[in-house]
């Protein structure tokens, strides 16, 4: 109460009313659901002490997992960084039938439940499901290895890359590309040198925020996983293991390591954020 | 439109780039989301329209469709309130803070799943904080509905406020102000001024929201104790019937799930639709 009060002090006079009562409201609300309970998980670690907590997090097996969850999210949202950005190029600069549904579409890892997701991906890349057979030829076997993790994580961040992208490919104005074209360069010679340094800065808050998602990644992920113990095991799979065993200290102590990652990849995210919208003024 | 599209053929790739380029994007949206949507259908119909039936009339599978639909009842709604609040005060208003306020708002984002179900266990669970005094006067949150409810509504927190706060920003204060000069009460201006502009970016957070309260997996796993026919949402019972090889069954209440999807995502291509032409409309 007394924080609004002063707010209120210092804000520029408005005539519409509604501030404390808004305000106030909005901070209790984002009080109890977020940030208490969040307090709460960053203080359990505190049992463990500082060594203890390093040595839950450097333990092999959760290394393992943490290791996996991080690079297989950095693969995943590498893989949509190029596949994604010609999704959003075809979609923004070609007329091609079906093109509207196709757009829709791309929001399907959005609105798709996660465990619908992760049982449907393990049936099509099993070896007996639909590209699994045509695989397992080959001698790849996607499904209950790490390779079936690569694919969940790719999965659920592919709307990302495209929808960062799409209103900036839209705004890009044609004339620079022409003005390219008349003094000689190659198609591919302006797409690098005059294209892609302005979408650059879309392209990487995409691939972060495709990278942010992935790394949290539990549905999608557990079912076409292995799971197996320093091999295919994801490091939020481990907080549910601990959990199980009521190891809450070693459960908060992963989440908490996970969580500072996440915070490290919101700041890059609202400076890459705040770079393009300079960019987009300047 | 249509003049802009003829003036980038004269700096177009060539046919076969173009064409290769489209099949990639098809060929990539192809082996990720067309086909295993398609399986969810087939493998749900894999023994004929019988067992498909049969899994969904299920009393377990209706308990879980019961308590899908009552906790995205109580979520959404809370979390609507919410965003309309957040939103109000951030776009109406200039206060110190405010951009720590907005990073705030989107955290539950960046928090994987399974933490967000795990801060609640550490809150109400038998060995957290607030566990002995909750089990001294027979209250169950954890393991029960209402922490299924809690875990939801901090996954899908950032929903409709992040919609609503950069469309009420874009919108201005003058109407508003415009309004309470002219002797409008705060409550008259919000019904008759700020609702009715922001209502579709109001529906389109609410669509968002439902779909995500209805079909989250990780925390809501954390948190429920797995108990059928009490505590398990759909997705959890897919996970249930799945593990127990039971895939006729797991794949059917799976194909609701995506209906739901499907849903969602025709209604989210109307509303922008609907969107773009509100605006095309206010600036002619």
């Amino acid at each position: 109460m007394t924080l609004t009060l002063s707010l209120s002090l210092r804000r520029k006079p408005s005539v519409i009313p509604g501030f404390g009562l808004t305000l106030g409201c909005t901070v209790l609300y984002l009080s109890l659901v977020v940030l208490i309970p969040l307090t709460g998980l960053l203080l359990r670690p505190v049992e463990l002490g500082w060594h203890g907590f390093w040595r839950v997090v450097l333990d092999g097996r959760v290394l393992a997992a943490l290791s996996l969850s991080f690079g297989g999210s950095l693969l995943a949202a590498a893989i949509n960084a190029v596949l994604g950005g010609i999704v959003a190029w075809v979609l923004v600069r070609y007329d091609f039938p079906g093109r509207r549904l196709v757009d829709a579409l791309v929001d399907l890892p959005f609105a798709l439940p996660t465990a619908v997701a992760g049982i449907a991906l393990a049936a099509v890349y099993a070896p007996n499901g639909w590209i699994g057979a045509l695989l397992l030829p080959l001698g790849i076997k996607v499904a209950f290895t790490r390779l079936g993790v690569l694919v969940a994580l790719t999965f659920i961040g592919l709307p990302f890359v495209v929808r960062t992208l799409e209103p900036v490919l839209q705004d890009l104005d044609a004339e620079y590309e022409e003005a390219a074209a008349t003094l000689g360069a190659s198609r591919w010679q302006s797409f690098i040198r005059v294209v892609l340094p302005e979408i650059l800065p879309a392209l990487l808050t995409g691939t972060a925020l495709a990278f942010a998602r992935a790394v949290g990644e539990y549905g999608s992920a557990i079912f076409i996983a292995g799971n197996m113990p320093m091999s295919s095991e994801i490091a939020p799979l481990l907080i549910v293991i601990k959990l199980e065993e009521f190891d809450y200290a070693g459960a908060s102590a992963i989440g908490v390591a996970m969580l500072g990652a996440s915070f490290l990849l919101l700041l890059a995210i609202n400076l890459l954020q705040r770079w393009q919208v300079a960019r987009s003024e300047g | 439109m249509k003049g802009s599209m003829s003036d980038r053929r004269a700096v177009g790739e060539q046919a076969w780039v173009r064409r290769l380029l489209v099949s990639l994007a098809l060929g990539y949206l192809g082996l990720f989301l067309v086909l295993p949507l398609a399986s969810v259908y087939v493998e749900a119909l894999a023994k004929g329209i019988a067992p498909f039936l049969a899994a969904i009339v299920d009393p377990d599978a209706l308990a879980a469709i019961r308590l899908t639909l009552l906790v995205a009842a109580i979520a959404v709604p809370c979390n609507a309130v919410f965003g309309l609040c957040a939103s109000w005060a951030v776009a109406k208003f200039d206060f110190p803070g405010k951009s720590l306020l907005v990073t705030l708002i989107d955290l539950p984002f960046s928090v994987s799943p399974v933490v967000s179900g795990l801060v609640y266990v550490l809150l109400f669970g038998a060995h957290g904080w607030f566990g002995p005094w909750l089990q001294a006067h027979h209250i169950k949150i954890i393991f029960g509905i209402a922490g299924i409810v809690l875990a939801t509504i901090f996954v899908t927190f950032p929903f409709v406020a992040r919609e609503l706060i950069p469309l009420m920003q874009q919108q201005g204060r003058e109407e508003e102000e415009a309004a309470i000069l002219l002797g409008a009460s705060g409550r008259q201006t919000f019904w008759r001024v700020t609702l009715p502009n922001a209502k579709w970016g109001l529906l389109y957070g609410v669509l968002l929201c439902n779909a995500r309260a209805m079909g989250e997996f990780g925390a809501v796993s954390v948190v429920s104790g797995h108990i059928r026919g009490l505590t398990l949402t759909m997705p959890l019972h897919v996970e249930l019937l799945y593990n127990e090889y039971d895939f006729v069954g797991a794949f059917s209440v799976a194909s609701l799930l995506s209906l739901l999807a499907l849903v969602t995502l025709t209604l989210k291509s109307l509303l922008e639709w609907r969107f773009r032409s509100d605006e095309q409309a206010g600036a002619a």
